[in-house]
């Protein structure tokens, strides 16, 4: 079932357009994320599922209801806004039970929902206090009980985690997605951080200038990005410039290298992923090492080539290895499989991210 | 080289402090004296002053005149100084800045210009349409609610500017609508400027000399007017006594008022 539905989407201020041909259909318990650099557009394609930004055109549909030309208190979206939004006057019960109170919820129902949800949030003693009394990421979990509690038919967070330190990100990252799912919450969330997004979502939205740029689960888009700009925001990735020779062979510089696919004379991009290079005695392309950078886990090599400049990355060879020797100065072969190398159209948008 | 940094800074702001105070404690001072016409040192003190205010009649219905439109006036003044200042600060239209200039615009005129001007702005709407504005309860309260609105309109816009539009959106969202939400949210989160231009407002009205003198009606005298009607005839100090009584009564007001809204964080 179809629980929100963004049909050409469009948004312009004046001359500019900060939102463009936005699609989207989200299925009931779906986690979307809108992904992309601050100014990509999605806060105002969040903003006009809220009604806070009224559509130049296009449609916004929630649960089969043409909502484009309503207000936002006639929407059931329930919103976790960046800075929580609490308000500062009300305890933490009565922020909760604001939108129980506006649905005309008889009292007593009220007070158990609103126990309900400080519980679903791990709350439950803090409710006769203040907002001010409360840590950030108490703040954010009064925020995320007080949209919740409402049963929206659509979730909205709006860079929810931007405002807690990183260890507790990862923690409410993790009990948000948990809740989510628990509860089967059609939602839709704005981030610009590539790695909330990639563990969070069940598909990702990649924007940029106002345009979707790709559409498609965390694995597609990272595993097969649409352009120069997905492949560079969405992890790392090495660029290099060339043309196609044949099928399968791509030629950087002086070395052909292996690739997927392409009609040969097409200039384009080559983009492998740092993962997927090995490293080591033997392999098509020889190098140089620039730098090496150990990370615990893994390790990471920096390797001039002819076809260009590369980043390796893999996991810390055993301590018996050759590879764990490798210093700056020391020759080197790299090699990938085909499928490896994408070829994508050259722009220079990959620059950018 | 520290420590006489800190003597300065500390000597400073205490002659900053005892600019402000000393004709307040020389007026509470002054009203003790027992003697009529003033001279230093006092040759004894007295209560016989205040004795002698509460027996002029004139100063205690001055004071009730004072007193309701004063109250009046703040009403008005805070109930359009706040819907102006909500607009001024959240909405877009066109002259914003003009609009702005206009309501703060009677702070920068002096009340003699005012009130000479409201007089024969008055005077001609009489003469037009024979409907007598100068001299009567509601020509007056009309002037006074002129000194309210730029005091509101700053307190409040103030207050409002700090606050982000976010909580009234999140109310939006859980359904509220915009006049609950004007009610629920935005004004409890600006009570404090609200209750700040309230007081100042209030003070403003009560204490005004100039526009009153020039507008006022016989019989309906203020306690300025008639502090300044006795001090044509005689110099005692029973003046310092009314004043000293004024002085107690708007400083209670204030640490009252502070009691249950943090008044200072609005002005500061």
């Amino acid at each position: 079932m179809t629980s929100l539905s963004l049909d050409g989407l469009r948004r312009e201020y004046g001359a500019t357009v900060a939102v463009d041909r936005v699609d989207l259909e989200m299925q009931q318990g779906e986690l979307v994320a809108l992904l992309g650099p601050s100014g990509c557009g999605k806060t105002t394609t969040l903003r006009m599922v809220a009604g806070f930004v009224a559509p130049t055109s296009g449609r916004v549909v929630i649960g089969g209801r043409d909502v484009t030309a309503a207000p936002p208190y006639a929407r059931d979206t329930g919103m976790v806004f960046q800075g929580y939004a609490l308000f500062p006057h009300m305890s933490v019960a009565e922020n909760v039970g604001f939108g129980l109170e506006m649905r005309r919820v008889p009292r007593a129902e009220r007070g158990a929902r609103i126990a309900e949800a400080l519980r679903l949030v791990r709350l439950e003693g803090l409710a006769e206090r203040r907002p001010a009394q409360l840590s950030g990421g108490q703040q954010q979990r009064v925020a995320l009980a007080r949209a919740l509690v409402v049963n929206p038919a659509v979730f909205l967070l709006d860079e929810p985690l931007s405002n807690l330190d990183a260890r507790l990100r990862a923690e409410v990252r993790v009990e948000i997605r948990a809740l989510q799912q628990r509860l089967g919450l059609t939602t839709l969330f704005v981030t610009h951080d590539q790695e909330e997004a990639l563990t969070m979502a069940d598909r990702l939205v990649v924007m940029q200038g106002g345009r979707v740029r790709q559409t498609g689960t965390p694995e597609e888009v990272y595993e097969r990005p649409a352009d120069l700009f997905v492949a560079g925001f969405i992890g790392s990735c090495n660029i290099l410039r060339g043309v196609v020779e044949a099928p399968g062979a791509f030629r950087a510089g002086a070395m052909a290298l292996p690739c997927a696919g392409g009609a040969p004379g097409e200039r384009a991009a080559l983009v492998v992923r740092p993962e997927r290079i090995a490293i080591g005695p033997e392999g098509r392309l020889p190098g140089r090492i620039d730098l090496v950078t150990y990370l615990g886990g893994t390790t990471e090599w920096h390797v001039t080539t002819d076809a260009g400049a590369l980043r390796v990355s893999q996991k810390t060879p055993d301590a018996a290895d050759p590879r764990r020797l490798l210093r700056r100065g020391d020759g080197v072969m790299l090699d990938w499989r085909p499928e490896a190398g994408r070829l994508l159209s050259d722009s220079n948008e990959g620059e950018q991210a | 080289m520290g420590v006489w940094r800190a003597i300065l800074w500390r000597g400073g702001v205490g002659a900053v402090f005892a600019v402000v105070l000393l004709p307040l404690v020389a007026v509470v001072w002054l009203s003790f004296f027992n003697q009529e016409i003033i001279a230093f040192p006092p040759e004894g003190y007295t209560w016989r002053w205040y004795a002698n205010a509460w027996s002029q009649r004139q100063f205690a219905s001055g004071f009730l005149n004072s007193l309701e439109i004063a109250l009046i006036a703040a009403s008005i003044g805070v109930t359009v100084g706040t819907a102006a200042a909500y607009a001024l600060v959240r909405a877009r239209f066109p002259g914003k800045t003009a609009i702005a200039g206009l309501l703060l615009g009677p702070l920068a005129i002096p009340g003699v210009v005012l009130g000479t001007g409201l007089y024969v702005f008055f005077v001609q709407i009489d003469n037009a349409i024979d409907f007598q504005i100068v001299a009567t309860l509601p020509g007056l309260i009309a002037a006074h609610v002129l000194l309210t609105i730029p005091w509101t309109v700053r307190l409040v816009a103030a207050s409002l500017q700090g606050l982000h539009p976010a909580a009234e959106e999140a109310a939006a969202n859980l359904g509220a609508r915009p006049w609950t939400v004007f009610r629920r949210v935005t004004l409890p989160m600006m009570r404090a400027g609200v209750v700040a231009g309230a007081l100042f407002s209030f003070i403003q009205s009560f204490e005004n000399l100039e526009l009153t003198l020039l507008l006022t009606g016989p019989g309906r005298s203020t306690l300025p007017v008639e502090m300044l009607n006795y001090l044509e005839f005689r110099v005692d100090p029973t003046l310092a006594a009314v004043a000293t009584v004024q002085i107690v009564l708007i400083g209670a007001l204030m640490l009252i008022t502070d009691r249950f809204v943090n008044i200072s964080r609005v002005v500061a």
